[in-house]
């Protein structure tokens, strides 16, 4: 008698690998924190004009300097207070959140396509074109921290716009030497020759080929950059040189609240705390996202 | 080893050349008219003229910028706007207080981080671990200008227990040898102003000090990870040494290259970003100048401010990567 034995040919950890790689991220909680600070972030961003409670432009001269709901004379008309011109703080702080992201996606968005163009280049090309480019990025990692994203504002005009270009500027060495490093190592590999020996275009095989491979490092880049990000505007707004008055940007609301430091602390507490939470969350998502998908790190 | 250190000298040059051509060129580059940018909009056609024939506005670019490389040579880095001061002099006199204040911001990250870092990695997961990455992760992603501010408020003006801002007080006097006020109150031995001036530099010293030692922490917290993980740490263990002599004669030795390293780079990073720190508490440094300059578009202390920075920037990176060099000798050898 013949025994019948069933044996499964699916191995049950045989899985698709991002969908490892995405429970090996779930299973850190911390970076699960990051991400739900995100979200919310992101949904104030986006639902701002419903969910704040007033007009964060609109100036009140009766409700100059309210204190917040917890103390003795707020109210909860202004839960976190109002400003020297009577504008809400909890509706600054919600549309600020847009100012914000706005900022951190414009800048890092084309910090990553221009960084990534430009490492893909020098990697794939090498020679002449790899040294010029390699020593602009040097050039503008000759700067330190925000000197020159404060230069360029300085000499171009404080605007929000010029902010973000300048930042972005910044940026683009970041993405340019994770792509050049990969591109040089998978350029040598049996699997490019044999696309190249088909016949395919260079561009095909730089964008279609070698690139998703990089992925892991540029997502975690864009996500710590993200973070970098949010807190360079803020910093330049503060300086003066970003978000200019009135638009609600956490660092401008933060530089203009310095003259009511004693008699209206609040007003100065909670941009601070917003960016701090802001900022908090996508470095707890880049750590976690690091951890699972930089494979030098698995053990 | 000479021939990486030569090697990195060389890198140097073209590296500086570009950083001034970046300046040269923003001047050139701002919409409006350079002579104009630089005397105003009420400036005489007469004096418009003679800044353009002074700097060559009406020559070439690049005849311009060699004028502007040979004044560079000379040690000439131009005139402020608004003060008609020589720029080189008012760095000059600025800048030992932002050295002084950036120092000590050095030490207190080298040595809160390391500290934290060490006992972080050979207590890992402890509550002690998860509450000092937590507080260096926050330690990162906090504003510091807001941070400043914060600790004025609590400190200076709630508990009086700081001064508020500046590097001296009112009633102090100080005889000014060096500009490095601490130095200086210990050369004249005059301890009144001693102790004031340490006390006006607690406040920005450990704001300014907040992210670099976040990140030293962090950095020295994996290397000691790496280097404990080793086999010849478990040899240690095996042979009998004490926890204590297995951390501080083994293990630290090594851990400590890469962190020397970021500590070396953090330096760097501090003299550039004393500017939000300065501008907070009144702080008379480069910082505060530069910062000033830019609010009232005064192009030449930007400039000049820009490139000063830039170069000690480059220049510590320099001495930072021979250090690493001279440490992990096979560094040399790629």
């Amino acid at each position: 008698m013949k025994e019948k034995t069933i044996i499964s040919t699916k191995d049950p950890h045989d899985r698709h690998p991002m969908l490892e790689q995405i429970s090996q991220l779930w299973r850190n909680k911390t970076a699960v924190l990051g991400l739900f600070i995100i979200v919310v972030f992101i949904l104030c961003a986006i639902f701002a004009p419903w969910i704040s409670p007033h007009n964060p432009v609109e100036t009140s001269l009766y409700d100059q300097l309210k204190p917040p709901v917890w103390h003795e004379t707020g109210t909860w008309k202004n839960i976190l207070g109002t400003d020297d011109l009577g504008r809400d703080t909890l509706s600054r702080i919600i549309y600020g959140a847009r100012v914000s992201l706005l900022v951190a996606v414009f800048s890092v968005g084309l910090a990553f396509v221009t960084g990534t163009l430009l490492g893909a280049i020098s990697g794939y090309f090498k020679g002449k074109i790899d040294s010029a480019i390699m020593r602009v990025m040097d050039m503008i990692l000759a700067f330190p921290y925000l000197l020159l994203a404060i230069v360029v504002v300085a000499y171009l005009g404080p605007n929000l716009r010029n902010a973000m270009m300048a930042i972005a500027i910044t940026y683009v060495p970041r993405f340019a030497r994770i792509v050049r490093g990969s591109v040089l190592e998978e350029a040598e590999k049996d699997y490019v020759m044999a696309e190249h020996a088909l016949g395919a275009k260079k561009r095909r095989i730089i964008f279609l080929t070698i690139l998703p491979n990089c992925m892991g490092p540029l997502i975690v880049q864009t996500t710590l950059s993200m973070a970098s990000a949010i807190l360079d505007a803020a910093a330049l707004s503060f300086l003066g040189l970003g978000a200019q008055p009135p638009t609600p940007e956490w660092g401008a609301m933060i530089s203009r609240s310095r003259a009511l430091i004693l008699r209206a602390s609040w007003v100065m507490t909670f941009p601070g705390i917003a960016i701090l939470l802001a900022v908090l969350g996508f470095n707890l998502l880049g750590d976690g996202l690091r951890d699972a998908l930089d494979p030098r790190l698995r053990d | 080893m000479l021939a990486y250190i030569t090697r990195r000298i060389l890198i140097l040059i073209p590296t500086l050349l570009g950083v001034s051509i970046i300046v040269f060129l923003m001047l050139r580059l701002t919409p409006g008219d350079p002579a104009e940018l630089l005397l105003g909009e009420r400036a005489t056609e007469k004096a418009l003229n003679e800044v353009r024939e002074h700097l060559g506005l009406n020559e070439p670019l690049h005849v311009q910028y060699g004028l502007f490389l040979k004044r560079l040579s000379q040690g000439d880095l131009g005139e402020t706007i608004f003060t008609r001061q020589k720029v080189w002099i008012e760095i000059r006199q600025r800048f030992p207080a932002t050295i002084e204040l950036s120092i000590l911001a050095l030490m207190i990250s080298c040595c809160l981080g390391t500290i934290l870092g060490i006992v972080s990695a050979t207590k890992q997961y402890s509550i002690f671990d998860y509450a000092s990455m937590l507080a260096a992760l926050a330690g990162v992603s906090m504003p510091i200008f807001w941070l400043g501010l914060i600790f004025m408020m609590i400190f200076s003006l709630n508990l009086g227990w700081l001064p508020i801002s500046g590097r001296l007080s009112i009633g102090i006097d100080l005889e000014v040898i060096t500009n490095f006020y601490v130095l200086d109150s210990i050369l004249t031995a005059n301890w009144a102003a001693f102790k004031d001036s340490l006390w006006h530099l607690i406040m920005p010293a450990v704001t300014l000090s907040t992210i670099p030692t976040a990140i030293v922490a962090r950095m020295t917290r994996s290397a000691m990870l790496d280097v404990l993980r080793q086999d010849y740490i478990k040899t240690a263990r095996a042979k009998g040494l004490s926890q204590f002599k297995v951390i501080y004669k083994h293990a630290l030795r090594n851990a400590l290259i890469p962190v020397v390293t970021t500590i070396g780079l953090q330096f760097g990073v501090l003299l550039g970003g004393a500017i939000l720190t300065e501008t907070i508490f009144a702080w008379p440094g480069v910082g505060k100048w530069m910062y000033d300059g830019v609010m009232q578009r005064d192009y030449m202390v930007i400039q000049g401010g820009t490139l000063f920075i830039a170069s000690i920037f480059i220049f510590i990176n320099l001495i930072v990567d021979v250090l690493y060099a001279v440490i992990n000798p096979r560094i040399s050898i790629q």
